[in-house]
C-alpha cells in the first residue's frame, strides 16, 4: 500500500504546482512571439480557462445539484454586457454607441477609479464591473429561479433554454440600444493584458465552488440530486437548496461571461445561444458530470481540439494525412464523432465523479511503470476475454433467433403485438379488447 | 490549511492586477515562402459570400503565385481560416492566422466578425485588408486595419439617394437583430432618407427566422415604396421568393451582399423587381471576367464554391483586387515583415485593378466615390448595369 | 370587415405554419409520452428530411423523391433511436436528454460538412407553390394545403391510436412503462413505431415547410424544432390533438406578433408563452395530471 501523504505536503503540492503553472502561462504569454505556434497554446490556455468555470459552474447545478438548466449561455450573456457597459472608457462611446449618440452611460469605472487611485484603481475598476456582473446575473437567476425551479427535470431543462433566448433578444432589442448598444458589437472596453488574468480568476472561482462543494451545503446539494424524497424527509429545505446552488452556479457564469467579453474584446448577443449551452454542457459531460477537475480537464481538451488541434481537418491536411474528405466542416463532425462516442461508451466521461488528488495522482504515476510493462499480457488478457465475449454473443445469437422464430410462429397463430403471458387476467381484457 | 491556500490565492490575486503589460513582438516571414493569411467565413450565415471572396483571392494567387521582394522571389502561400460568421470564433481564428507567422491578412465579408478580429491583428501588428467589410468600426480605431470598399455612410446614402430620386417616399427597412452589417447600412439610409424628407418604416427579424411572409405583409401594410433589405444572402433569397408569393408590388432595395448569384437564382422566373448597389459591374474587365470562368469551369471544387455555376459576384472582385493589393504592399515595402509592411500601406496606390483604383485615406478606408448600381433581370437571371451614383 | 381585412395575411401565415409546426410537434409529443425524453434531434430530422429532397430531386422524379424523403426520415430517426436512445434506456433520464443533445450536435455538424455551410434553395414543386388570392391576402398554395393536409393526418393517427392493437399498446406504455412490459408488450415495437410516425410526419412537414420557405441551412431545424416542442408542452406533452392546437395558437401568435411591430420578440414570445403555460398549467392544454410516484 502506498503511503497517504499528509495535510500540509498536499497543501504544500497544490500551491508549487499551482504557481509553477500561473507563471509557466505569464512568462509564455509575455515571451512567446505572437507569430510563433506555442502561441495558440496560451490562447487555448485562456478560453479554456473561462469554459473550465463555466464548465464547473454548470456541474454544479447539473451534477452536484440534479438540477437540468440549460440556461449558461444566457446567464454569461448577461455578464458580459454589466461587465462591458460600465468600462468602456468615456472617450470611446461616440464610436461605440455610433447609432446611438454616444449611449446612456457616458463614464467607465476604471476611468473613474484610475483617476483617483492610478494603476491600483484601474484593476480595482476592473474587479467591481466584474463583481457587479456576477452579482446582477445572480440576481436575475434568483428572480427566475422563483417560477423555474419548481419545475421538474426536461421542463427545467426547456424553461432555461427559454429564459436564455428571452434574454438574447432582450439586449438585442434596439430600444434598449443607448445602453445595450443594441445590435452592434460592444468594443473598447477595457480588458486584461497578460493570460494569466483568466486563468488566476477562473482558478479562483473554481476553488471557491469546491469549497462550496465540501461544505454542508454541497452535502445537502448531493442529497437532493440522489434522492429528493429521502433529502426532504431529513429536513433540507428542497427549495431553498436549490436556488442556492442556481443562483452560485448563475454568478459564477456571469464572471465567466465577463472574462469572456475580455478574451473576445468586442461583445455581441448573437453567439450566446443554444449552441454555445449544448458546448458547455458537452464539456460536463467529457469531462465527467459531477467532477469539478473533470470539468477543468474537459474544457482544456475541448478548446484545444476544437481550435487548435483539429483544425487541419478543415484545411486538408492533418498530421501528415491528406484526403479530400477533409474539407471545412470536418473539423466538426470528426468532433462531433468523438462527442457521441464519449457519450454512449464512456458516459461517465474522464473523471466520472472523481475529483484530483495528491495520493491518487502519486498512486497512478507509481503504478504506471508496471502498467506499461504489464500492457502486453494485459492485451493478451483482453483479446482472449473478447474471444470468450464474442462466443458467447454469438450464443446469445443463436437463443435469439430460436426465440424469434417461436416468436413468429406464435404471430403467424395471431398474437401479433402481445406475447400472451399464461395464466393472467390482463391479458385476457386486452385481448378482448383488440378484437 | 483553508486559511493558508485562502491566503495564497489572494496573494495571487494581488499579483495578477499588478502584472504588466505582456505585449508580444511580432514574427517575420522566413525562407523563400510568404504567407497571405485569409480570414473568411466558409460556414454560418456568411458562408457563400465569404467563399466567394475566398475564390477571388485564390484566383489571383493562381494567377500570380509569386512575388518579387527587394529582388528575391517569393511564392506566396495562401493560409485559409473560417472564422464561422461568427464574432466570438472570429477571435482564435485570428490568433491562429497570427501564430503561423501570416505577414499580411486579406478579409473579411462581414463586418462583425472583422471588428471581432481587429484587436488580434492590432496585439501582433500584423496588417489586414478589409475586402467587403463596409462598416466604419473596422478601421475606425485600428491601425492595422485597411481596406479597399467604400463605406456604409456612403452607401446608405448612395442608396437614399438613388430611391428618393426614383420617387420613392416611404421606405421599409429590413435588418438582422444581431448583425453589424445591415443594422449599420439601414441606419445610414435611414439618415440619409429622413433628410431627403422620405419617411421610413424600420423592423428587424431575429437569428435563424426563415419565416419572412409578415415582414412582407407589413410593407404592403404600411403602404411603402421601396422594400430596403441589406441583409445575407441566405435571408434574402427567402424574402425574394416571399415578395413573390405576395406580390409585393414595390422594389426591393439593397446594399452590396445582394450582388451575389445566389439573389439572381432566387429571382429568376419571378416577377421581382431588385436594386443593389455594388463595388464592380461584370463586363468591366473582360479579360478577368474570362479567366476567372474558365477556372471554374475546369475546376468543380471553385464551381461548387462559387454556388454551381459561373456567375461573377463583385465580391470574387473585391478578392482578387486585395490579394494584389497585399502584393503591391510588400513590394512597396521590401520586406516580409509585418511591421514594414504596415508602414508602407499609407502612402499605397494601385493602379490597374479591376475595381478601380485603390489608395488610402488617413483612417485607412479607400478613396471611392461612386457605387456601381444594378438591377435584376429576372428572364435571364442576370444583373443589368443600370446607372453609377454617387453620394452627392 | 376591416379588421379580417388587414390582419387576413397574417392569420393565413400563421396557420400555415401553424400545421407545419403541428406535424413536427406530433413526433415530440409521442416520443416524450413514451420515453418521457424531449428527442433534441427531432428538428435535425426534419431539416435533413429538407436537406435529402434538395439532393434526391436533381436524379429522381417529384413523386419517388418524396417517398424516398419520408422513407429516409424514419430510417434515419429508427437508427437514431437504436443506436443513441436505447442502450441509455436504464441509464438516468439526464445522460439519454444528453444523448439526444449529442445526436442533434452531430446531424448539424455533418449537415454543415455536406452542404459547405450554404443554404441550399429548395426545388419547386410547381402547384404547392403557386400563388393565390384569397380576400386581402396573395400567398402561396402550400398555405391553404397546409392545414388540411395536417388535419387529415391528425384524424389518422388518431384512429389509429384508438382503434389498432399497436395504438392501445402505444397507450398503455405512455401510461405506465413497466407494467406495460410486463403485460408482454413489445417495448421497443412500440418505441420504433412511434418513432417511425413521428418521423414520417416531419417529414411531410419538411415537404410543406421548405416549399414555403426555401431556404435550408444546418440551423434551419433548430428553430421549428424547438417551437414544435413549445407548442407540444403548451397543448399537454403526450397529446397529439394537444400538440396540433398548440401548433396554431403558436404559429399564429407569432404572425401577429410580428404583424402588430413586436418583430425583435417575435421568437421570445414562443419561449414566454412556454414559461407562462409552465407556471401556470404545467400539464398544458390537454394534458392529463401525472401522478408523481415515490
Amino acid at each position: 500500500m502506498e503511503t497517504r501523504l499528509n495535510k500540509k505536503t498536499r497543501a504544500a503540492l497544490s500551491v508549487i504546482a499551482i504557481a509553477l503553472f500561473v507563471i509557466l502561462v505569464f512568462l509564455g504569454d509575455k515571451y512567446i512571439s505572437a507569430g510563433s505556434t506555442w502561441k495558440m497554446l496560451i490562447t487555448v490556455i485562456e478560453k479554456g480557462s473561462i469554459f473550465a468555470l463555466v464548465a464547473a459552474s454548470m456541474n454544479l447545478l447539473n451534477g452536484f445539484t440534479g438540477l437540468f438548466s440549460l440556461g449558461q449561455a444566457g446567464f454569461m450573456l448577461i455578464g458580459a454586457y454589466s461587465y462591458a457597459i460600465f468600462t468602456i472608457p468615456g472617450k470611446s462611446h461616440d464610436a461605440v454607441y455610433q447609432y446611438f449618440d454616444g449611449g446612456l452611460i457616458k463614464w467607465s469605472i476604471v476611468e473613474i477609479l484610475e483617476g483617483k487611485m492610478g494603476i491600483f484603481g484601474h484593476y480595482l475598476g476592473m474587479f467591481i464591473p466584474m463583481l457587479f456582473a456576477g452579482l446582477f446575473v445572480a440576481l436575475i437567476a434568483f428572480l427566475i429561479g422563483i417560477p423555474v425551479l419548481r419545475l421538474k427535470s426536461d421542463y427545467l431543462a426547456i424553461a432555461t433554454l427559454g429564459f436564455a433566448e428571452i434574454i438574447r433578444a432582450f439586449f438585442q432589442w434596439n430600444t434598449l440600444g443607448p445602453v445595450t448598444n443594441g445590435s452592434n458589437v460592444l468594443r473598447k472596453y477595457t480588458t486584461y493584458n497578460n493570460a494569466i488574468f483568466p486563468v488566476i480568476v477562473a482558478g479562483i472561482s473554481i476553488a471557491i465552488i469546491l469549497l462550496l462543494i465540501n461544505s454542508t451545503y454541497g452535502r445537502a446539494f448531493k442529497a437532493i440530486r440522489d434522492d429528493e424524497i429521502a433529502a426532504e424527509a431529513m429536513g433540507i429545505n428542497l427549495f431553498k437548496h436549490k436556488e442556492l446552488s442556481f443562483v452560485i452556479s448563475s454568478f459564477f457564469a456571469g464572471i465567466s461571461g465577463a472574462l469572456l467579453a475580455m478574451f473576445q474584446t468586442t461583445i455581441n448577443a448573437t453567439p450566446f445561444n443554444t449552441v454555445m449551452t449544448y458546448e458547455i454542457l458537452l464539456i460536463v459531460v467529457i469531462g465527467g458530470i459531477g467532477s469539478i477537475t473533470g470539468s477543468v480537464i474537459g474544457a482544456f481538451l475541448f478548446t484545444a481540439a476544437s481550435e487548435w488541434w483539429l483544425r487541419g481537418l478543415d484545411a486538408g491536411k492533418w498530421l501528415g494525412i491528406q484526403s479530400s474528405l477533409m474539407r471545412p466542416g470536418f473539423r466538426k463532425v470528426v468532433f462531433a464523432v468523438l462527442i457521441m462516442l464519449i457519450v454512449l461508451f464512456y458516459a461517465q466521461g474522464i473523471m466520472g465523479t472523481k475529483e484530483f488528488s495528491w495520493d491518487g495522482f502519486i498512486g497512478w504515476w507509481k503504478k504506471l511503470p508496471a502498467a506499461i510493462k504489464g500492457w502486453p499480457q494485459k492485451r493478451k488478457a483482453a483479446a482472449a476475454a473478447k474471444k470468450e465475449a464474442r462466443a458467447v454473443k454469438a450464443a446469445a445469437k443463436a437463443r435469439a433467433k430460436e426465440a424469434k422464430q417461436d416468436s413468429e410462429m406464435k404471430k403467424a397463430s395471431g398474437a401479433a403485438l402481445f406475447t400472451p403471458l399464461p395464466m393472467t387476467d390482463h391479458v385476457v381484457v386486452f385481448d378482448k379488447e383488440g378484437k | 490549511m483553508k486559511k493558508f491556500l485562502a491566503l495564497t490565492m489572494t496573494l495571487l490575486l494581488v499579483l495578477t492586477f499588478c502584472v504588466g503589460c505582456g505585449g508580444g513582438d511580432s514574427g517575420s516571414g522566413g525562407g523563400d515562402t510568404i504567407k497571405i493569411g485569409v480570414f473568411e467565413p466558409a460556414s454560418g450565415d456568411n458562408g457563400a459570400g465569404g467563399k466567394q471572396e475566398t475564390l477571388g483571392i485564390q484566383y489571383a494567387n493562381k494567377m500570380q503565385p509569386t512575388v518579387d521582394i527587394g529582388g528575391t522571389e517569393y511564392n506566396v502561400e495562401l493560409v485559409i481560416v473560417d472564422n464561422e460568421s461568427d464574432n466570438s470564433k472570429a477571435v482564435t481564428a485570428a490568433q491562429n492566422l497570427v501564430s503561423q507567422n501570416v505577414s499580411i491578412v486579406l478579409g473579411s465579408y462581414g463586418s462583425g466578425v472583422s471588428i471581432a478580429a481587429a484587436d488580434v491583428f492590432a496585439d501582433a501588428n500584423v496588417p489586414a485588408i478589409g475586402v467587403t467589410c463596409t462598416n466604419p468600426q473596422v478601421t475606425a480605431d485600428c491601425e492595422q486595419y485597411f481596406r479597399i470598399c467604400f463605406l456604409d455612410p456612403f452607401q446608405g446614402t448612395v442608396l437614399a439617394n438613388y430611391a428618393y430620386e426614383n420617387g420613392m417616399r416611404k421606405a421599409y427597412c429590413l435588418s438582422k437583430l444581431g448583425d453589424d452589417y445591415s443594422v449599420g447600412l439601414v441606419n445610414y439610409f435611414v439618415e440619409a432618407f429622413k433628410a431627403l424628407g422620405g419617411e421610413v418604416v424600420e423592423e428587424q427579424f431575429p437569428d435563424k427566422n426563415s419565416d419572412f411572409t409578415s415582414y412582407v405583409a407589413n410593407a404592403k401594410k404600411a403602404g411603402c415604396d421601396v422594400f430596403f433589405s441589406p441583409v445575407s444572402t441566405e435571408a434574402a433569397a427567402l424574402i425574394i421568393d416571399q415578395a413573390e408569393a405576395q406580390a409585393l408590388g414595390m422594389p426591393l432595395l439593397a446594399g452590396d451582399t445582394w450582388d451575389s448569384n445566389v439573389i439572381t437564382g432566387a429571382a429568376k422566373g419571378k416577377n421581382v423587381d431588385i436594386v443593389v448597389t455594388t463595388f464592380y459591374q461584370e463586363g468591366g474587365n473582360p479579360d478577368f471576367d474570362e479567366g476567372i470562368k474558365a477556372w471554374f469551369e475546369e475546376d468543380s471544387s471553385a464551381m461548387t464554391n462559387n454556388g454551381g455555376n459561373t456567375d461573377l459576384a463583385a465580391v470574387t472582385a473585391m478578392g482578387y483586387d486585395a490579394y494584389f493589393v497585399a502584393l503591391e504592399a510588400m513590394k512597396a515595402a521590401g520586406s516580409t515583415d509585418p511591421a514594414e509592411i504596415l508602414a508602407a500601406l499609407p502612402s499605397l496606390q494601385v493602379s490597374g485593378l479591376v475595381c478601380g483604383d485603390v489608395s488610402f485615406n488617413e483612417t485607412g478606408d479607400a478613396n471611392k466615390t461612386e457605387a456601381f448600381v444594378k438591377k435584376c433581370n429576372t428572364e435571364t437571371g442576370e444583373w443589368e448595369f443600370l446607372t453609377k451614383q454617387s453620394a452627392q | 370587415m376591416g379588421f379580417l381585412h388587414t390582419w387576413l395575411p397574417y392569420i393565413l401565415a400563421g396557420i400555415a405554419v401553424g400545421g407545419q409546426y403541428a406535424l413536427i410537434a406530433i413526433g415530440y409529443t409521442m416520443v416524450y409520452g413514451i420515453l418521457r425524453l424531449i428527442n433534441f434531434a427531432h428538428g435535425d430530422v426534419f431539416m435533413w428530411s429538407g436537406l435529402i429532397m434538395v439532393y434526391m430531386i436533381t436524379v429522381l422524379p417529384l413523386w419517388l423523391s418524396v417517398i424516398l424523403v419520408i422513407l429516409f426520415a424514419i430510417v434515419l430517426g429508427t437508427t437514431i433511436e437504436k443506436v443513441a436512445y436505447r442502450p441509455l434506456r436504464s441509464a438516468p433520464r439526464m445522460s439519454i436528454m444528453i444523448s439526444a443533445i449529442g445526436v442533434s450536435y452531430l446531424l448539424q455538424n455533418f449537415a454543415l460538412y455536406i452542404t459547405g455551410g450554404l443554404t441550399k434553395t429548395y426545388p419547386a414543386i410547381n402547384w404547392l407553390q403557386k400563388t393565390v388570392t384569397i380576400g386581402s391576402a396573395t400567398t402561396k398554395m402550400v398555405t391553404l394545403i397546409t392545414p388540411i393536409l395536417t388535419i387529415v393526418l391528425v384524424v389518422m393517427l388518431v384512429m389509429l391510436i384508438k382503434h389498432t392493437k399497436i395504438g392501445m399498446a402505444m397507450r398503455a406504455v405512455s401510461r405506465d412503462f413497466e407494467t406495460s412490459s410486463l403485460m408482454g408488450i413489445d417495448i421497443n415495437r412500440v418505441i420504433t413505431v412511434t418513432f417511425v410516425i413521428g418521423c414520417a410526419l416531419a417529414a411531410i412537414g419538411s415537404i410543406l415547410y421548405f416549399s414555403n420557405y426555401t431556404g435550408i441551412n444546418p440551423m434551419s431545424g433548430a428553430m421549428p424544432g424547438l417551437k414544435a416542442f413549445v407548442a407540444a408542452v403548451f397543448g399537454g406533452i403526450g397529446s397529439v390533438p394537444g400538440a396540433v392546437v398548440g401548433a396554431f395558437v403558436i404559429g399564429i401568435c407569432e404572425n401577429l406578433i410580428k404583424g402588430a411591430g413586436w418583430t425583435t420578440f417575435s421568437d421570445a414570445f414562443t419561449f414566454v408563452l412556454l414559461i407562462i403555460i409552465l407556471m401556470v398549467k404545467p400539464t398544458g392544454l390537454f394534458g392529463e395530471k401525472n401522478i408523481d410516484k415515490v
